[in-house]
């Protein structure tokens, strides 16, 4: 479609509109340049006033983008000083207590980044909560998109990208993590050694290749090191710029509202005032993460003292994106483990290894399960509020429910602890909490859903309680209620409405076993349904 | 089909729906055909700073502000590094760099991001734009064009007609990573690891040592409802230290002879009430390091499995399923405790050739 004939909902650059002002001329002059040996105009014609919609939730993903640089840049100056080797050398630093102790290179090289060079202790503790913050704003964002169905097509596969760089990000927190060969880390690798043996067949043989040998070996630092800094950063930012890429190609969702259509998208160019608020937003992001840097201590390895396999501290548990993982293990009752054919079978590992394999694979493939089910093959640009799908938003709530019970669990001995109960106590009951919590949260999160969405019904109807009370000639009292305006009213009846799939026999007069699941799954997606209000709703409600 | 008003006049249905010529399946959306129209973008009102230029100089005043008061943190950042240096042996003065250092450039990009956001916000022109989207497939010419591309790339390669060249392809193409695979196989010593993991450096005769200090504990150090982190006192020698502690740590404890439970087999395994036990949990590896004296129950503190010592570190409670293997032991004749022998199982967490 020409940019010409662009319908009147186009704004475009088009040329001879504006007069360049002063101080232009370096930019013309630098531009001119720059074209005639690139080609550049054409892509900042087509981007440099591209329309970004505006929404508080859509900063989430941002976020996680900034904060990425922000691991990346204090990353590249802890390489700069940091040895990633494990072998024995004694500590001579400035810090005291562990001086004259045998420890790794590596861990003596965290010390001297921590004690020894002025603004290593600050860079340390940004690339930490940076990357805390990263895994952190992903999950919201993930949260964002997957409430809002901002997932449907034509952005599924922008899903699956994104549910991968989620993957990358815990891979890289976990690898960076396990770095320094401090006390707290290598125990959370010796788990690691632990639940791999725990495969059958090949689990013995790939703890023994990934250690080099026996854990913990010389060589798990240095081969993490290599992941950490090279093969998973790489991965991410490709796997980041297609990402951003399908972003672009298929332009930001925006939410129901006057103006807004699926064909649209309404909001800010790129040039200067989005370019403006995002680039000082990454300062903001940038700025807030160097302050909580500065003030506050995080992973303060001198404290665990060098990795040794005997020693571990009372309420060890990882960084919080590993939680749900380790949370899972401890839920499994004791004595999950038989033996076939006088191999050993670990229960213990492989039910909650495959309960998160399942969980991750079903957050990565709804868009197409969901998909399936409505048949729907437009394209979707509107992103919903949460309360339009009902079921989805339960899903999801009982996915939220469920992680965070397995992420209470990594904490179970904290909990017992803090709050002066038995852990026994605490376990039995996240061990209900994890089957009855979902399922709770789920049929509570669909009532709450259809209960606004009855409650948006009655107010485009009826209007809004104005608080205004007025006594009628015959005694009797009313609230008058106000109506809304067009573009109030608007946002609340805009939004896809979908019926349960009614069975029908295909051309051969049979309904496939398929299409009977797909009406099974349908009704319990769509049965319980609020359609938007109509204006012939409006028009007879005006009468009585 | 609704219009928008104003300067909007694109239809508010879906146009990406009803491109010419292409039905796309709505599924099983409800389509209302008396559903509102779109009102289109609601009036523009104009800021405080569009209308009165007093707060607009006052706007700029503070975003200039802003800016200058990134150059303040800057030049503090750079001053705290020089002024706050770290003095050897003062962890203070760590602390105080990583304060001043932090803070200061906190004070240089804050204000840089807050003052690009308020002349974002406040000074320059705030419209809402309107961009049309294109449905995300291509053009049914440029898609033509695209599959004759492929046609004529088969066409011209003979792919699908030369069947045997295409079948042979693939499978050179599929096998070509397995040396890459193979070559993955030296990651570890060429020695079977199973072997390796069902011994540890206890012997016969080997002295139970204090761990880190290595010292050789005599039978009489070890009082009623005592407990010893124990390593053998040849690990010194070992070839890897780490590697044979990760799997020789052992507590030691002392109960009274008549709370423990000794199945038969084992009655010589203690030695009068003192009795070593991996420290090694047989959950998935963490060290069995808290002791509860008065139930004399171990606690794992990775994932809270607990062992129950009277009951010779049988499974209480947690996800372990193994008690935790038991080291004989005895005392030498200088009344030093040694062990009877190697652990009569593997130690730590289940592997699949385990019991083989």
């Amino acid at each position: 479609m020409s940019t010409a004939a662009g319908t009147a909902t186009v704004t475009e650059p088009s040329a001879n509109t504006t007069p360049p002002g002063p101080g232009m001329r370096f930019t013309g002059a630098a531009a001119n340049y720059l074209d005639e040996r690139t080609s550049i105009s054409g892509i900042v014609r087509e981007l440099g006033r591209k329309v970004f919609p505006n929404h508080w939730s859509f900063m989430l993903g941002e976020v996680a983008l900034y904060s990425f640089i922000a691991i990346l840049l204090s990353g590249t100056f802890l390489t700069f000083f940091f040895d990633p080797s494990m072998s024995h050398v004694t500590y001579e630093g400035s810090f005291v207590p562990l001086k004259g102790i045998e420890m790794s290179a590596a861990y003596a090289s965290t010390l001297d980044i921590t004690f020894d060079i002025r603004g290593g202790l600050l860079m340390r503790q940004v690339h930490h909560w940076s990357a805390l913050l990263f895994v952190a704003s992903i999950g919201l964002h993930m949260l964002r998109v997957f409430f809002t169905g901002a997932f449907r097509k034509p952005r599924e596969l922008n899903w699956v990208i994104g549910f991968v760089l989620f993957i990358l990000a815990m891979a890289e927190g976990f690898t960076g993590y396990s770095l320094p060969d401090d006390l707290l880390s290598g125990n959370g690798l010796r788990i690691i050694d632990g639940m791999v043996k725990g495969f059958p067949i090949v689990g013995t043989w790939i703890s023994y290749l990934l250690f080099g040998g026996e854990f913990p070996g010389t060589v798990i630092v240095p081969r993490l090191f290599v992941l950490h800094i090279m093969l998973l950063p790489a991965l991410l930012i490709a796997a980041l710029g297609l990402h951003l890429l399908l972003m672009v190609i298929n332009k930001h969702t925006h939410f129901a509202g006057p103006g807004r259509t699926n064909d649209n998208v309404v909001g800010v160019p790129v040039m200067p005032l989005f370019a403006a608020k995002a680039g000082g937003f990454f300062f903001v992001v940038f700025g807030v993460i160097v302050l909580i840097s500065s003030t506050f201590t995080v992973n303060p390895i001198w404290n665990y003292g060098p990795y040794d396999p005997s020693p571990v501290s009372a309420g060890t548990q990882p960084d919080w994106y590993i939680g749900f993982a380790d949370g899972a293990l401890r839920l499994i009752p004791p004595g999950w483990e038989f033996e076939l054919w006088g191999f050993t079978v670990t229960l213990s590992i492989l039910i909650p290894a495959a309960i998160l394999g399942l969980f991750l694979l079903a957050v990565a493939v709804y868009p197409f399960l969901e998909a399936w089910i409505t048949g729907d093959k437009r394209e979707h640009h509107m992103a919903e509020r949460p309360r339009n799908a009902p079921v989805r938003t339960a899903i999801g709530a009982a996915g939220v429910v469920f992680y965070g019970v397995m992420w209470a669990a990594a904490s179970s001995d904290l909990i017992a602890t803090h709050f002066m109960l038995s852990i026994e106590w605490v376990t039995h009951a996240l061990q209900a909490l994890i089957i009855l919590g979902p399922i709770f949260a789920y049929w509570m999160t669909k009532r709450i859903c259809i209960a606004l969405q009855k409650k948006d019904r009655e107010i485009a109807l009826h209007g809004y309680e104005s608080g205004r009370i007025v006594r009628l000639p015959g005694g009797e009292y009313i609230e008058v209620h106000q109506p809304l305006n067009e573009y109030d009213r608007w946002r609340l009846v805009d939004y896809v409405d979908y019926k349960p799939l009614m069975l029908r026999p295909n051309a051969r007069g049979k309904i496939s076993p398929v299409q009977r699941v797909r009406a099974i799954l349908s009704r319990w997606f769509f049965e319980d349904r609020i359609s938007p209000v109509t204006r012939r709703e409006i028009e007879s409600d005006g009468h009585h | 089909m609704a219009q928008h008003d104003g300067d909007t006049g694109a239809a508010a249905g879906s146009e990406l729906v009803k491109s010419p010529g292409r039905e796309v399946s709505p599924g099983t959306a409800v389509i209302a055909p008396d559903a509102f129209e779109n009102p289109g973008l609601p009036p523009h009102s104009d800021r405080v700073t569009d209308l009165d230029p007093k707060k607009e100089k006052e706007a700029e005043r503070v975003v200039a502000g802003m800016f200058a008061l990134s150059i303040v943190g800057t030049v503090m950042a750079i001053v705290a590094y020089i002024v706050v240096p770290i003095e050897p042996g003062d962890l203070n003065s760590t602390r105080l760099n990583n304060l001043f250092v932090g803070l200061g450039i906190a004070l240089a990009l804050i204000p840089i991001g807050i003052g690009a956001i308020h002349w974002a916000k406040n000074l320059m022109t705030y419209v809402e734009m309107t961009e049309a989207r294109h449905g995300t497939r291509g053009t049914e010419e440029t898609r033509a064009i695209a599959a004759n591309v492929f046609t004529l790339g088969n066409q011209e390669s003979g792919f699908n007609r030369r069947k045997l060249i295409r079948n042979t392809l693939i499978g050179a193409l599929a096998l070509s990573p397995l040396p890459a695979v193979v070559l993955f196989r030296d990651l570890a010593p060429a020695a079977d690891p199973v072997p390796l993991l069902k011994t540890t450096l206890w012997d016969k005769g080997i002295r139970l040592a204090k761990d880190p200090s290595g010292t050789p504990i005599k039978a009489s150090e070890v009082t009623l409802g005592s407990v010893f982190h124990v390593i053998p006192d040849n690990l010194a020698d070992a070839e890897h230290p780490l590697e044979e502690k990760a799997k020789a740590a052992v507590l030691l404890m002392r109960l009274k002879p008549e709370d423990l439970n000794v199945s038969a087999g084992r009655e010589d395994w203690n030695y009068d009430g003192i009795v070593a036990y991996s420290k090694i949990c047989t959950h998935v590896g963490c060290p069995v390091a808290l002791y509860e004296q008065h139930t004399h129950h171990l606690l794992c503190p990775c994932h809270q499995s607990q062992f129950d010592i009277t009951q010779e570190a049988a499974v209480i409670f947690g996800p372990a399923k193994r008690p935790l293997p038991q080291l004989p032991i005895t005392v030498d004749a200088e009344g030093y405790l040694v062990a009877r022998s190697d652990f009569t199982e593997p130690v730590g967490p289940s592997f699949w050739e385990r019991s083989l």
